[in-house]
This record gives structure tokens, C-alpha cells and sequence, in this order.
């Protein structure tokens, strides 16, 4: 190929479409929101432009603090499981010969497909006391009398980590596929056993991308927005819900803008973090 | 790990996904209005009713035209940009990436509300073409990455090899990189596809009151009672999904689409 700047006009034209569509539909709304969030709200769900924070000090409330904790605790809870599954399954995954992927990989994207609405409907019936899971103990004769398991912490902390497992493996699949087979060969030739081997070499080598994958699932749980409303009670509701919340039924869309720009910055700083991991790791080759 | 253990651990792991799975498709085979497990008078009653009752045939047509057509729209955006940022080396090429991919790494309520001001602001509040829009704005991560991965793939001498052979640049991208990136492109179209169909909360900030899609559709449903309608929408959508990512393996290296190296 011989140049590597585009010249002229001509050159440029197919870059200047993206680029139009990406700053007017995702660049010119974020901006809107900023304003928004700074805005004045007036009673009747309407608000004004102009420039105060009041809408930030609502963080201040126990309110706020107590949804975000919340948010905070439950996201890291699942991930740190899902994590904790998902990676010894993707090992596992990657360990089969190309063809017998295939299929795994098919069930895994359709999961990952899957809409929140869906599993958290799924999961609402195999948890409920007509369809559930307690009848099969019923039947084994474990408990007397059917009993529903949702709404309920439990529940809530299950469908999360069913909607983040698809996700995580997905992340994890690139680096663990190219992972060298000989290093756990070597391990293995040298007399470690297969569990030694993969908590002692495996898990350290690549605790980079494991970092890194942790830190993504858990942004992504932060982003549920309707398994907390059909899995959980009100108290278990997430900031996600408490934005839409606020934007769709309290009609205080500066608040929800204030608490969304809060979610950006909070995300930010945790894929920011993600990149300085990734960054160290390419450092230290 | 050794084989039978290795084995037993992925089958477990492959129950616990697949339980809720099959349990919403029991209850959808129930002849009643009831959700129970095992169904009771089996019967297909329901499947026939998403595309008979009047409200779930709507839906279903929503979901559809805004899959189609914002699909189509993400790669329209996405394919230029990732021509372009392989092409030529520049700074603001590598910022429209950056931003191309942001959508999707922050929490989707947050792009979702910003649609929703954008929206209001332009007037277009509720309007089927603005969840296509967003749609395709919030999903265009998807074909940027896979296309990306695409045109990484192409060995860049046998591109010198047409430009010596006097190939001007449209005659390359013509004749070289489209027949070679479009097993790419056919598979970034599907999934954003599918995950339109099964996206909730931007359709729903979008245009949720007068725009009903299947997961909004759903979603209003459950508060009102279950029906087994909503498992046969469940069924349909995982075989549909299971149909067009199968489709994409058969035709395509799937491993390597999702990041495997090329061939062991």
C-alpha cells in the first residue's frame, strides 16, 4: 500500500458519513444530557436550562447512597462468580479440538442474545412455585409445599449471573484460546497435576486478562436494568433502574441525567483501569 | 483437569444455562392459560397466538422492521469507519473508533437516556425511525469490531500485488477486500440483528409508549400475569439466535471470528 495519510477531499469522503452519524446521534445527545444534568427542574416534570448543581448534591442523600452501594455490592458479588465459573469453562472450552467449540459457542452467543426481559421471565418461572425448581423437591421429598424463590436477593444475584456467564466467556475466549499449549505441558511433564496445574500456572499467567474481565462483567452488571425490577424488590433496585426511573415516571429527567453522568464517570474509571492493566501486561513482553 | 471431570464440569455448566431455557419452554406448551411445569394439555395454542392476537403481531412486526433495517444501518456506518481507520493511519480515524465502540462498553441506560433528551429535543420522540437510529448508533460497535478483525485478516501483499498490477483503489476494495471481508460483514448484519430484537431498554427510552417491540411487549405484559405467550416468544427468539449463529459457523470459522487464532 503506498500512502498512509488520505489526500484530498475525495480520499476522505467515505470517513466523513461514520463520522456524521457518530457525532449527531451518540456525541450531540451525550451533550445534551450534560446540559440537562445541569439544568433547573421546575414542577410539572418540565425543566429550564440553566446552571446549578443542585441536581448533584442529591448524591448526598442517603437515597442515593443507598442504590449505589447496592449497585456497587451486588455487580461485583456476580461478577466475582461468574468469574470464577466462566473461566475454568472457558479453559476447558478452549482445551477441545476446533469442531466440538463450535457448538458450545453457538449455545453461548444465543444466551448472550438472549433479551434481559427474557431471562428474567425465564428465571421467574424456574424459581416460581407453580413451574419452579421447588417442586422438583417437593418430588424428591426434600421440602413439604411448593414455595416461591423470587423476589428475592438470591434470585436477583442468580439471573445476573446468567445474563453476565454468555458475556464473560466471550471476553475471556480470544485470551485463553491463544494461550500457548505447551506451558501447561511443560507443567504437566514436570509432574503437576491437572488442578496444580491450572491454579498454579494457568490462572497466574494469564491474571491479566482475568483482571480485565472481571473489571468489564462487573460494568456490565451495573448496567441490568430489568432483572432488579422482575427478580428483586424495591430495595433491590439498581442505579440503572433508578435512572429510567426517574427519567420515564418521576419526569425528573435532570436528576436522571446528574445520576447518569455519575454512571459514565464511575464506568469510565473502571475501563480506564481495565487499560492500564492491559497496558502493563504489553509492558512486561 | 482429566477428561470425565473436565467433562462433568462443562455439563453442569451447560445445565444451569440451558434449565431456564427448558422450563420456559414447557410452560409455553401448556393448553392453559396457567404457566406449570410439566405443561398440562400440551397444545401449540400459543405458538399460534403470536401470530394471530392482533397486540403480539404487532410487536413482532415492530421488533422485525427495526431489526432489519437498523442492521442495515449499522453497517452502513461501521463498514466505511473500519475501511478507513485500515487504510490510512490517522488521529481522528482512531477517535471515531474509540467512539464507535464506546457505546457499548458503558452501562446501555446511559446511552439510552441520552436517545431519549436527543430525541425529545429534535422532536422525533417516539417515532419508529428514531429506534431504528439508535439502534443501529448503540449497536454499530458490533460490525465495527467484526469488520475490523476482517480487514485485519487481509494479507496486505496480495493487496500490493493488485496495486502493482495497476489496480487503482477502487478496483482493490472492488475486486480484493469486499469478496474477503464479506463473510464478515454477512455475520456482523446477524448479530446485530438479533441483539435488536432482544434490546430493551433503548427502544423503550426511545419510543417505548407508541413504538411496542416483543421485549417491551413482554415486559408490559408480566405485570399484568404470565401467559405462556411469552415462553413461545422465548423459544423462538434462542432457536432463532441458535439458527443464525449456526448458520455463521457452518459458513464461516467462528472461533476465529470471536478471536481464535486462525488455524491450530
Amino acid at each position: 500500500m503506498s500512502d498512509l495519510r488520505p489526500r484530498g477531499l475525495p480520499a476522505r469522503l467515505p470517513v466523513l458519513w461514520p463520522a456524521a452519524m457518530l457525532l449527531l446521534f451518540f456525541v450531540v445527545p451525550f451533550g445534551i444530557m450534560l446540559a440537562v444534568s445541569f439544568s433547573h427542574q421546575v414542577e410539572g416534570g418540565f425543566y429550564e436550562p440553566g446552571f446549578e448543581l443542585a441536581n448533584y448534591a442529591r448524591f448526598l442523600d442517603p437515597f442515593f447512597g443507598r442504590a449505589l452501594l447496592f449497585s456497587f455490592w451486588i455487580s461485583v458479588l456476580a461478577a466475582a462468580i461468574v468469574i470464577a465459573v466462566a473461566f475454568p469453562f472457558t479453559y476447558c472450552l478452549t482445551r477441545l479440538r476446533r469442531r466440538a467449540q463450535v457448538p458450545f459457542l453457538v449455545f453461548v452467543l444465543a444466551v448472550l442474545s438472549l433479551s434481559e426481559v427474557i431471562i428474567g421471565f425465564a428465571w421467574s418461572t424456574l424459581l416460581s412455585r407453580t413451574a419452579g425448581l421447588s417442586n422438583l423437591l417437593v418430588w424428591i421429598g426434600l421440602i413439604p409445599r411448593a414455595q416461591a424463590w423470587t423476589p428475592s436477593f438470591g434470585a436477583l444475584l442468580m439471573g445476573l449471573c446468567y445474563l453476565g456467564f454468555p458475556y464473560t466467556v466471550l471476553i475471556l475466549y480470544p485470551a485463553l484460546s491463544r494461550l500457548d499449549p505447551e506451558i501447561p505441558e511443560a507443567s504437566r511433564t514436570l509432574g503437576a497435576s491437572p488442578l496444580r496445574t491450572f491454579f498454579l500456572v494457568i490462572v497466574p499467567v494469564l491474571r491479566a486478562p482475568l483482571l480485565g474481565a472481571l473489571i468489564m462483567v462487573f460494568v456490565f452488571n451495573l448496567g441490568a436494568y430489568l432483572l432488579p425490577q422482575v427478580l428483586g424488590r424495591p430495595q433491590h433496585w439498581t442505579l440503572s433502574v433508578h435512572i429510567t426511573d426517574q427519567a420515564v415516571f418521576q419526569s425528573n429527567l435532570p436528576f436522571a441525567a446528574a445520576m447518569a453522568i455519575f454512571l459514565v464517570l464511575f464506568s469510565l474509571a473502571f475501563i480506564g483501569l481495565t487499560m492500564v492493566l492491559g497496558g502493563q501486561r504489553e509492558a512486561a513482553r | 483437569m482429566t477428561r470425565s471431570l473436565r467433562n462433568l464440569f462443562m455439563g453442569l455448566v451447560v445445565l444451569f444455562m440451558a434449565l431456564p431455557l427448558v422450563v420456559v419452554a414447557g410452560v409455553s406448551l401448556n393448553g392453559g392459560q396457567q404457566l406449570l411445569f410439566p405443561p398440562r394439555n400440551p397444545s401449540l395454542r400459543w405458538y399460534a397466538e403470536l401470530f394471530i392476537a392482533q397486540d403480539w403481531l404487532n410487536a413482532l412486526t415492530n421488533s422485525l422492521i427495526i431489526a432489519i433495517s437498523s442492521a442495515a444501518l449499522a453497517l452502513a456506518i461501521a463498514f466505511p469507519l473500519a475501511w478507513f481507520v485500515w487504510r490510512y493511519r490517522t488521529g481522528y480515524g482512531r477517535l471515531l473508533y474509540g467512539l464507535g465502540i464506546a457505546p457499548f462498553t458503558l452501562p446501555p441506560v446511559i446511552t439510552a437516556l441520552g436517545f431519549l433528551v436527543f430525541w425529545t429535543a429534535a422532536g422525533w420522540h417516539g417515532s419508529i425511525v428514531a429506534t431504528i437510529v439508535s439502534h443501529a448508533v448503540f449497536l454499530v460497535t458490533l460490525p465495527l469490531v467484526t469488520i475490523s478483525l476482517g480487514l485485519a485478516a487481509i494479507d496486505r501483499q496480495v493487496i500490493e500485488a493488485a496495486t502493482t498490477m495497476g489496480a487503482d483503489e477502487a478496483t482493490v476494495f472492488r475486486t480484493v477486500v469486499l469478496p474477503l471481508v464479506r463473510p464478515y460483514l454477512i455475520s456482523s448484519y446477524a448479530f446485530v440483528f438479533v441483539l435488536s430484537l432482544n434490546e430493551y431498554i433503548v427502544a423503550y427510552m426511545v419510543a417505548g409508549f407508541t413504538v411496542e417491540t416483543l421485549p417491551i411487549k413482554i415486559f408490559n405484559s408480566l405485570r399484568y400475569g404470565y401467559t405462556p405467550v411469552m415462553g413461545v416468544v422465548a423459544v423462538v427468539f434462542v432457536l432463532l439466535a441458535a439458527l443464525i449463529f449456526g448458520l455463521i459457523a457452518r459458513f464461516g470459522d467462528l472461533p476465529k471470528l470471536l478471536g481464535a487464532w486462525s488455524k491450530e
